[in-house]
């Protein structure tokens, strides 16, 4: 019987490993394999909430605008805007060759629908606020107001009206946002909650989703009926999430990845060394900062917080912390948004010794010596570039007369202690740009913003805000504005801004069309392969 | 047996119970939840995600929907991937998940008990020590070493096998991940193998047996090996159990679909529904192996009776 249970083994081992040993055969089509640093959550628009899902929703969907390969906003499911003379109504004209991918035209109508299906609390959209702008919209989401009340009309079906609350000048920036997509309102209808499976999501981008296998890989094919199939190079994209970074850096090298968003940054030397201009680092829209209970005593008091803000030096924590991947930072806003010059800290040209004199002196004069050292804990969410940045941090101000402790915990924690105001010292927090314009960063230190951790409210600040969106018809005058409002929050230290986040990817030589840009968005209809 | 069997089947029920309702309160007494990120959300979009998957209402009152929605079967949505049912994922998942660890463990149970055995015959000799000095080896280095290492060699090197992927079950996708699954368990079954070999080789009934003039290959695979099998087999319950269900690090490494990665993922993405699917499926499994276990005892061991 022994024996018999030997040959049944090694029969059950031959079997299990090969079982669906089945390959492929070789397409003569076009394959882009593009890696990703973690899985999508969703291809709904209207249910999407991370980064890695918003290059995918662009293949798959088209909104009334969009962004080319250098996030230049250029004509999307409309062919054409207008914009009011007050700047709250815009009429857009769709494209009359618009088609979803099961061939029925894109409609004014369709449009109407998916605003309506964001805003509606029961589809839960993290995204909501993205249609925010619209007339009566966040009633909607808020169950304030009625969806027919909605700023949103067809007045046929290739005319769009939507009626905004007050001019908003980035609203077109807006539109390029995932979370205004438009969805097929007949297969919701007919398919319910299985409409988003891959096989059935009827999409009016230039892809289709054919297969989605959760962390393993999802694949689009080009949508022939896309109004501009005839310009789209790649048959298959593959996006295929390794989070694993070091695995995905040999994946690249062995051909598996033609590219690879999010390289692992500590790797960055030896990458660049080995890969040359493979990897591409540049400026991205994100601000990395500290919040500071500025409600709290003694970091209530502006000049205590600045004098920590100053004695930090942000080119170590770039140069040795995170090699180069990030720059250091001075603002809330980093730069590249175009016409914005952002308000920088006093000190930022100071050289570091002078810097951490100055700091000296005024902790001296509050009383904070190394003897009589004050107290800082420092929260952060667990991961080991942020611990190093901590450390660093902690061994920086050690000198001066500041005790800093450390405690991370895992990031549901961390944020849900934020959102709670719990009583903290200093937390680790990030912004990324939803949107390009200088209003998404400046907007979370608000008085009413949930991502306010730090608790700032000033009132000069609430109205300088006020004043720039008051000059919202007016965008030169508007983001001057917006400067002096920045001007004052930073002078005020309403958070310490730390470091400005670059996008870091490696991408083959042999594909065209993925261009660097500070939104680090590359959509795949733009790509080629040699 | 059968009615042995029917009876292990039924205390499974109130196991199980104790185990779902455990799990339910305790993920819930972690700090945060499914919607706290570092892009916080406005309280009034928060208060329709909750609505949307029923967190508003009263603990005790989505304990009893859940139990509810479990005994018909609906493990409900992953708030993490609301594109699936929680259902879904694992009937993508789990088979990965099981068809890798199945072959790790038949390979580890194969190989490990045929190191063994040679070890015990030429105990305190050069194969011993070989098989010892390897199985030390097997157990003490960690996947997440050996994972990069076979990708490295095999993949990048020597171009033999792919770096990570599942490419639809293809062979060559499974070698890596299979290997470094079982190794540590190759280990450790040659471990077990060795030591209950050796005693079993001493017992009064293999002397019995070589008195008899029974030839080598008969005394040891017709007797030792079925006293000696028995640690093996009761080492194979919990090793499948957890084999089975996936291993995170061996998933992430090799960007493997698998189920494994659940296990953290879902309870550090406080992906409620997630967190109690896993912890349902590695019950299961947990208590249908042991039984399994149990019932091979019986089969193995003339001694064991189960009435």
């Amino acid at each position: 019987m022994l024996k018999n249970m030997l040959k049944a083994t090694v029969f059950a081992t031959t079997m299990a490993l090969t079982a669906g040993t089945f390959y492929t055969p070789a397409f003569a089509e076009t394959v882009y394999n593009r890696g990703s640093a973690a899985e999508a959550e969703t291809v709904d628009p209207h249910k999407t909430s991370t980064v890695y899902e918003a290059d995918i929703i662009r293949d798959l969907f088209q909104g009334l605008v969009m962004h080319d390969q250098k996030t230049n906003l250029i004509p999307g499911a409309a062919e054409s805007w207008t914009v009011s003379d007050d700047g709250t109504v815009y009429t857009f004209k769709l494209r009359k060759d618009g088609l979803w991918s099961d061939g029925s035209p894109v409609t004014a109508d369709d449009f109407v629908y998916s605003f309506h299906r964001l805003e509606d609390p029961a589809t839960a959209a993290e995204y909501a606020s993205m249609l925010y702008p619209v007339k009566n919209a966040e009633e909607v989401n808020t169950k304030k107001g009625k969806p027919e009340d909605m700023g949103v009309k067809a007045i046929d079906a290739n005319t769009l009206e939507v009626t905004l609350k007050a001019p908003t000048p980035y609203f077109l920036e807006m539109l390029t946002h995932q979370a205004t997509y438009p969805v097929n309102k007949a297969s919701i209808e007919k398919l319910g909650a299985d409409w988003i499976k891959a096989g059935n999501l009827v999409s009016n981008g230039a892809y289709t989703l054919a297969e989605w296998i959760p962390n393993d890989h999802m694949k689009l094919v080009k949508n022939p009926k896309f109004w501009d199939a005839a310009s789209v190079k790649m048959d298959v994209v593959n996006y295929i999430p390794t989070e694993d970074r070091s695995s995905a850096m040999k994946r690249f090298e062995a051909g598996e990845l033609d590219s690879y968003g999010d390289l692992p940054t500590e790797q960055l030397a030896d990458l660049k060394a080995k890969f040359g201009d493979q990897v591409r680092v540049g400026p991205y829209l994100g601000t990395y900062y500290y919040a500071i209970k500025t409600d709290k005593a003694p970091w209530d008091n502006p000049e205590l917080r600045n004098a920590i803000s100053m004695a930090i030096d942000r080119d170590f924590l770039a140069e040795k912390v995170w090699q180069n991947s990030m720059l250091p930072g001075y603002s809330m806003v980093p730069p590249g948004i175009e016409g914005y010059t952002p308000a920088m800290a006093k000190y930022a040209d100071m050289p570091q010794i002078d810097r951490e004199d100055e700091a000296k002196k005024i902790l001296e004069k509050l009383g904070y010596t190394p003897e009589h050292p004050l107290k800082m804990e420092i929260r952060y969410n667990t991961s080991e570039n942020h611990k190093n940045t901590a450390v660093a941090i902690q061994e920086q101000l050690k000198p001066l007369g500041v005790e800093v402790t450390l405690l991370n915990t895992d990031t549901k924690t961390h944020y849900s202690f934020l959102e709670q105001k719990g009583n903290y010292d200093v937390a680790r927090a990030a912004w990324i740009a939803d949107y390009k314009d200088p209003e998404t960063f400046l907007g979370i230190t608000r008085k009413a913003s949930g991502n306010n951790y730090s608790n700032y409210v000033s009132p000069a600040y609430e109205a300088a805000m006020d004043k720039a969106a008051a000059a919202g018809g007016k965008p030169e005058e508007r983001m001057k504005d917006l400067t002096e409002a920045e001007r004052i929050l930073v002078d005020d230290v309403g958070n310490i801004p730390l470091l400005y986040y670059s996008f870091h990817d490696i991408v083959s030589s042999k594909l065209h069309g993925f261009d660097d840009n500070v939104m680090d968005i590359h959509p795949s209809r733009f790509v080629s392969k040699d | 047996m059968l009615r042995y069997v029917f009876r292990r089947l039924l205390t499974a029920i109130p196991t199980l119970f104790v185990i779902v309702t455990m799990a339910f309160f305790l993920i819930r007494v972690a700090p945060g939840g499914p919607f706290n990120q570092e892009r916080g959300l406005s309280p009034e979009i928060k208060a329709n995600l909750e609505a949307q998957f029923g967190l508003s209402d009263p603990l005790w009152l989505q304990y009893v929907h859940y139990l509810g929605n479990l005994l018909r079967g609906n493990f409900g949505p992953s708030y993490n991937m609301p594109d699936f049912t929680v259902t879904e994922l694992f009937a993508k998942g789990l088979p990965i998940s099981v068809q890798l660890g199945a072959s790790a463990l038949l390979l580890a149970l194969l190989i490990g008990s045929m190191l063994g055995t040679v070890a015990a015959l030429n105990q305190n000799k050069l194969g011993d020590y070989t098989v010892i000095a390897l199985a030390t080896a097997g157990s003490t280095i960690p996947t997440f070493v050996i994972a990069p290492v076979i990708q490295l060699l095999f993949g990048l090197t020597w171009k033999l096998l792919p770096i990570g992927g599942w490419g639809d079950g293809a062979f060559i996708n499974k070698v890596g991940p299979v290997l470094t699954l079982a190794l540590p368990q190759i280990a450790i079954v040659a471990r077990l193998m060795r030591g209950s070999m050796i005693e079993s080789l001493r017992s009064h009934h293999i002397r019995t047996a070589r008195a008899l003039g029974l030839s080598d290959w008969s005394v040891v695979v017709k007797h030792a090996l079925r006293g000696a099998i028995l640690p093996i087999v009761s080492f194979t319950g919990p090793a499948a159990a957890a084999l089975l269900t996936g291993s995170v690090i061996v998933e992430t490494i090799f960007s493997i679909p698998g189920v494994g990665r659940y296990f953290v993922d879902a309870a550090l993405n406080r992906d409620y529904t997630l967190v109690m699917g896993t912890v349902v499926v590695i019950a299961l499994f947990t208590i249908v192996f042991n039984l399994i276990v149990d019932v091979m005892y019986a089969v193995v061991d003339p001694r064991v009776r189960y009435d």
